[in-house]
Order: C-alpha cells, then structure tokens, then sequence
C-alpha cells in the first residue's frame, strides 16, 4: 500500500514538475471546444443543444493525447522495469498509475468543465448532471485508455496506434454521459445513466488491471 | 485437452485442412445458389417493402457473421494467451479482414436497404452505430498485428485486444433492447420463437447456412498460407543465421 500511494505520489510529481503537462492538457481541451462555435456558428440556441457533446467529445480527445504519460516515459528511462521487477503486483500499479493519470487529466478537465458550459449556453438545470457524469465517466476514460497505453508502449508511431485502439472502447461513456446530461436538460430522471456510467467505472476498474498488467508484461520481456 | 494439443502442430493441421476444404467449398457453393434462388426468387415480396425486402437475404447474414467471427476470434485469442495454441494465434489473425468485410457487407447493404425504406442513406440508430464500432475494432485490432515486428509479440498482444474488445460484443447485441429506436427490433431469436413467416425464414437461414460456410472455406485458405507464411519466415531465418 506504501508503494503504490509513493508511486502516485511520484506520478503526480512528475507530471506538475515536467514542464505543465496538465496546462497542456487543458489548454487543448478549451481550445478543441472554442473550435465548434467557430466551426458551426454561433447561434446560441444551437450551441446550447450540442453542448453536452462537444464537452465530452473534447474531453475525450485530451484525455486520449495524454495517455502516453501513463506508460511511455517510464518505459524509456526503465524505471517501468524496476517497478515491475519490484515485489508490488503489476495490476496494482496500473491502477495507481491510472489514478494519477486521471488527477492530472481528469479532474482537471471536470474543474473546467463547466466554464466551457457557461460559453457554450448549456442549459442550467444540465450542469450538476454534467459534472456528475464526468465524475463518474473520467475515472473510467483514464483507466480504458490505460490499456490501449500498456498496448503501445514500446510500438514505433504508437500515438496513432493508440487512438485506433481506444477510441472506439470510449463509445459507451460517451453515449451515456451526453444522455445524462440531455435527461437533466428534458427533465427526466438522470440517475439510471449515471448508474450505467458508474457500472461502466467498475467494469473498468476490474478489466484493467489485468489487461494492462497482461500488455506491459509482454512490452518488458 | 489433448485433442486440442493434437490441432496445434501446424503440419497436422494442415493436413486436416487439406482433406476438410473441398467439402466445405463445394457445400458452401450448393448453399448459396440454393438460399440466392430461394431468396430471390421463391420468397414472395413484401407487402409494404416490395422487392427490396430481398437484400434482407444478404444483410442480416452478413451482420449476424461480422458479431460471430468476433467471438470466434475472442475465443481463439483466449486459446492462445492460456495454453500459446500456434493455430490459434493464426486463426485469430486470419478471422479478422473476414469479419471486417462482414460487417462492411452488413453496412453498405444496410445502407442500400435504408434509402428506399427509411428515406436516407444513414441513420444513427443504435444497431447501425454498434456495427459501426464493430468495424472499428476490427481496423483496430488488424492495426495492431502491423505494429509489432515480432509476430509472437504482435499475437498476444492482439489476443489481448481481442478479449478487452469482446466487452462490446453483448454491448451490440443488447442495444437493440437498449435504444429502441428506428431500427426494427429484433424479431427472429425472440423469447416467444420466429416471429416471421417461414416463406422467409428458411431462405434466410439457408443463407446464413451458406455465409458461415464461406466464412470457413476463406478462413481455411487464409489459415493456410499463414502457416506457410510462418514457415517461409523461419527458413528465411535459419539461411541468414547461417
């Protein structure tokens, strides 16, 4: 337990001292946004309908570009294979460092959320259920793309690779998490949706761990 | 146990193939000029879909193939990350662009099908999106097999793909139940039986009959010269190590 909340601490370290990693992250998210008012006009009432989407979409795609940093660097300076050769088991440390992953990525993106909403006119009874799908989507956005990173660690031109991969795996938490905020828009009940985003969380909590843990095994033989 | 050990020596396999393909190919031809005139012309047309209700013959075989070569090559991908089956790895990978030209098929019918009926070349319905992803997995997984110069590197990792995207499968299959929505749901593996008429049933499942036999007649071929290919590979080694 000590190890793995030292390596989350690490993990944190690293991505706040590398030269604003989570800056970068952001500042794509706000920009990939601000896109889509430009690109379809900005009729505030059409805005307001495609918001939801367009937050979750841009989420998506930031936290996609970040995965590389789960894996990737500690993979090419070896300390991957010292953590692994450690007494600590592998699919443990995949979820501590999806967790970190996913505070340096995640969280973020859901503090800046609702700003974005603000510009884009989401209706207001939308917002508590936007935050709380994200709440619950993001987790699980971090801990998929944990596997698809595990996949492509160590493969020449991963990134596209990767996107490949991961992409369509994001589908259901996209679907679900505009869908709760569009039944809080419509004034329908939004917690059967957040109860499939959470059971989507869990399911990836469980599936991770051992498919990352299978992948990086192979990538450090 | 040891009837599977018995498959993966590849050259046994082979030689079972040998015997096997020309009865799989020549039952596979019979089955599909068989459903083709059934299909096309005994079937009566549809009261309200007319003549169109025959690309039905093509589409949902294709779509029920693209989701069945999927849990073939889950389970073939299983096979290979537990006992390191050789023809299993293989057959996964050669079940891939089958399935992806499956659920291409069962796309662009669906596609053809949906303008005269619905009005639009596409729609965003759950079952047609689901296929969509379907396809995607597949690209993805094919993508993957290329990314590795190891092929033995490149087979668990794609088992591994394989199994995380098999997730999805009971994903695709439910959402009909899910978002009931412009696509007609499912109406042939209900709880209460066929729901249509036999006139177009047995037609429909003489195709399937016949989509699954080409299904093992291309994944036969396929197998094949991928062990060749592995054997090629190998003395190719063997000559530069010398």
């Amino acid at each position: 337990m000590r190890a793995l909340l030292a390596l989350l601490v690490r993990d944190l370290r690293l991505a706040i001292r590398q030269g604003g990693t989570v800056g970068m992250t952001l500042g794509f998210f706000v920009i990939t946004v601000t896109l889509f008012p430009l690109g379809v006009g900005p009729e505030l009432e059409l805005l307001s309908r495609i918001a939801a989407g367009v937050i979750w979409v841009a989420a998506m795609l930031a936290s996609l570009i970040s995965l590389d940093r789960i894996f990737q660097a500690d993979y090419e300076d070896g300390s991957l294979e010292l953590i692994a050769l450690g007494p600590t088991p592998l699919e443990l440390v995949v979820l501590a460092k999806a967790l970190a992953h996913w505070l340096t990525t995640g969280l973020p993106l859901l503090v800046t959320a609702p700003l974005l909403a603000v510009l884009l006119n989401l209706p207001v009874n939308g917002f508590v259920a936007l935050i709380a799908a994200m709440l619950l989507g993001t987790p699980a956005l971090s801990l998929i793309g944990a596997i698809g990173a595990a996949l492509t660690v160590g493969v020449r031109r991963g990134g596209v690779l990767l996107s490949l991969l991961v992409l369509p795996l994001y589908i259901p938490i996209l679907i679900f998490g505009v869908a709760a905020v569009e039944a809080a828009i419509g004034g329908f009940v939004v917690a059967p949706h957040l109860a499939v985003l959470g059971g989507l969380l869990i399911g990836a909590t469980v599936l991770t761990p051992w498919a990352s843990a299978a992948a990086l095994r192979l990538a450090l033989e | 146990m040891s009837v599977m050990h018995r498959f993966a020596n590849p050259t046994r396999f082979l030689r079972i193939v040998e015997l096997l393909f020309p009865w799989v190919a020549g039952v596979t031809a019979l089955l599909t000029v068989v459903g083709l005139y059934l299909g096309l012309f005994v079937a009566p047309p549809d009261y309200q879909q007319g003549d169109t209700v025959r690309i039905m013959f093509v589409h949902v075989p294709a779509a029920w193939m693209a989701l069945f070569v999927y849990a073939v090559m889950a389970v073939c991908s299983a096979m290979s990350l537990i006992w390191r089956h050789p023809v299993a790895d293989l057959t996964a990978k050669s079940c891939a662009p089958i399935g992806a030209c499956f659920t291409f098929i069962a796309l662009a019918t669906g596609s053809l099908w949906g303008e005269p009926m619905w009005g639009t070349w596409w729609v965003w319905d759950a079952r047609l999106t689901s296929m969509l992803i379907l396809f995607f997995l597949y690209l993805g997984y094919m993508a993957i097999w290329e990314a590795y110069d190891d092929p033995t590197r490149a087979a668990r990792a794609a088992a591994i793909l394989a199994l995380v995207g098999s997730v999805n499968l009971p994903i695709i299959k439910f959402s009909v139940d899910w978002w009931n929505t412009l696509h007609q749901p499912a109406s042939v593996a209900t709880m209460s039986g066929p729901k249509i008429h036999s006139s177009i049933l047995i037609p429909l499942l003489v195709m399937a009959l016949a989509f699954k036999g080409y299904f093992l007649t291309v994944l036969m071929m396929r197998v094949r010269s991928e062990i060749i290919g592995m054997k090629v590979r190998r003395l190719r080694l063997a000559v530069a190590r010398d």
